[in-house]
């Protein structure tokens, strides 16, 4: 197996997912209507209820919306890895994740390569997110711009991990439903993506505990002080052992011999 | 010309929770042969297929493909090997071509012999005019040719068909049968083909018959009339399944 063959499926994988994306334009305008509405809507009405201190990185007083941008940019980072997962699901249960599954590559390479490709669809939709907030006047510094691009790669590939974790349990798309209802919503809600830490405290320490050690609450906070061309170092080692952890998990429950496709199928 | 065995399986058992789909399956596929795999509804096919593919993994028993273990030398094993699925696995909103070209990718082909395979493949199918066509827009013989050109363009020595003509009409499907015969003269290729229709196996093939996960009868077509002391394959079959449909 050279390493061409790994090259050519690796952009096999994520050409095809990309391809796809591109094409399907339904897909590609609901992706970025969700965070948008958040952003014109929910931001303009929370505007005054919620008063901001100056915390880092942020150096003056923000604009609500301002504060919820890095949260949107992980709503979509979130929403897509769920979306690959469940695609996933619905690839094994339509077929055509047979195809890739009986192609002479390591398993684990070609999970990672279904990874690489959700996050390259999720960093495009970002972009263009980022695009039009400027235009609403969020302006962060534009080397901001280019910082978060590495850590949208490690939020991206993490927060698809977990979906793709996910998706190696659930047998039928009915149940997907569900699990995206308990993972989804308390993840989004129970982080520092609508309000950070402190006021969070005011209400509930125990709530407040649950968001700081959310995963995605540090992927969150990674992408805000990159936004701000910093580097938030906790976050970040937070981020990739998630991220390692998960993969981890769902290679096993990928793994014919050991995961959960054994349980579903017998042993 | 030697034969050369493309698929050994010996002592094989699978079950699901408790209950037993293989018992103690074993035989083996020699290169240039077309395998018949007749059962019943519930007989083992599918997981047969699952574990040859790895899609399954079963602790008892050894599957060999082209002398490469499936466990132990997964990816050498599933080089070798070609599927066409039951349920159609192409991506209906790609064309034919890019749904090709994923596959060559995945296998390492380079751009060059991809595309000259993908052209060879296409033209023996007639199909190389509609290239550039949506799978979506395709009939679903059409699409079924699409998968066997597909399942071919890596040159595996072991082609797998899981019912590959069901739902297809009468023309489509002994296009198909034909077809698969005639790789299996000139191409010497090894075929596994499950199938519930009696009339696509031709004199010259070998038969399986599994029922409730063991193997009822194998061997040529003669051999398993004379086992059974039947005259067709219809009777030989009720005989082995009592009675059960393909």
């Amino acid at each position: 197996m050279s390493f061409l063959h790994y090259w050519r499926a690796m952009w096999g994988i994520v050409g095809r997912e990309l391809w796809r994306f591109v094409t399907q334009r339904e897909r590609f305008i609901s992706a970025l209507v969700r965070p948008l509405v958040w952003l014109f809507v929910f931001a303009a009405g929370f505007r005054a209820a919620l008063g901001l201190a100056i915390t880092p990185p942020y150096e003056t007083y923000i604009l609500y919306e301002v504060y919820i941008t890095p949260g949107l940019i992980g709503m979509i980072q979130l929403f897509n890895g769920m979306q690959s997962s469940l695609s996933m699901v619905y690839d094994r249960e339509m077929g055509s994740m047979r195809i890739l599954m009986v192609c002479p590559l390591p398993r684990w390479f070609l999970l990672l390569s279904k990874l690489l490709a959700g996050t390259g669809v999720s960093i495009l939709q970002v972009y263009v997110f980022l695009a039009i907030a400027w235009f609403y006047d969020i302006h962060a510094p534009w080397q901001g711009y280019l910082w978060i691009m590495p850590t949208l790669l490690l939020s991206g590939l993490m927060l698809g991990a977990l979906g793709l974790l996910l998706s190696s349990f659930i047998k039928q798309l009915e149940n997907f439903a569900g699990v995206m209802n308990f993972v989804i919503f308390p993840m989004f809600f129970m982080s520092t993506a609508l309000y950070p830490l402190w006021k969070m405290k005011e209400s509930s320490v125990f709530l407040s505990k649950l968001a700081e050690y959310n995963p995605f609450s540090q992927a969150v906070e990674m992408i805000r002080f990159a936004l701000y061309g910093q580097f938030d170092q906790q976050a970040f080692i937070y981020t990739l052992v998630a991220f390692l952890l998960f993969m981890a998990a769902a290679i096993v429950g990928y793994n014919p011999s050991k995961g959960m496709m054994v349980k579903k199928g017998g042993s | 010309m030697s034969l050369q065995i493309a698929l050994s399986i010996e002592n094989l058992n699978f079950s699901y929770g408790g209950k037993k789909a293989l018992d103690q399956l074993g035989f083996t596929i020699n290169s240039g042969e077309c395998t018949l795999l007749l059962g019943p509804n519930g007989a083992g096919k599918s997981t047969l297929f699952s574990l040859i593919t790895r899609l399954y993994d079963s602790h008892e028993g050894q599957i060999e493909l082209c002398g490469f273990n499936v466990k132990q030398q997964t990816r050498q094993a599933l080089a070798k090997l070609g599927v066409v699925f039951q349920q159609t696995t192409l991506d209906m909103d790609l064309s034919v071509m890019q749904n090709l070209r994923y596959h060559t990718s995945l296998h390492g082909l380079g751009r060059k012999v991809a595309l000259q395979r993908i052209q060879q493949e296409l033209e023996r199918l007639n199909m190389y005019e509609r290239r550039f066509e949506k799978i979506r827009q395709l009939n679903g013989g059409h699409r079924r040719r699409v998968e066997i050109a597909r399942a071919l363009l890596h040159k595996p020595a072991l082609l797998l068909l899981d019912e590959p003509t069901v739902g297809l009409d009468v023309p489509s499907r002994l296009a198909i049968v034909e077809y698969v015969h005639q790789l299996v003269a000139e191409e010497k290729l090894a075929v596994l083909w499950a199938s519930h229709l009696i009339d696509e196996i031709y004199p010259e093939d070998h038969l399986i018959v599994l029922h409730k996960g063991q193997i009822k009868a194998k061997g040529t077509v003669d051999e398993v009339l004379q086992t059974t002391g039947t005259t067709s394959i219809k009777d030989a079959f009720y005989s082995l399944t009592q009675g059960e449909q393909a």
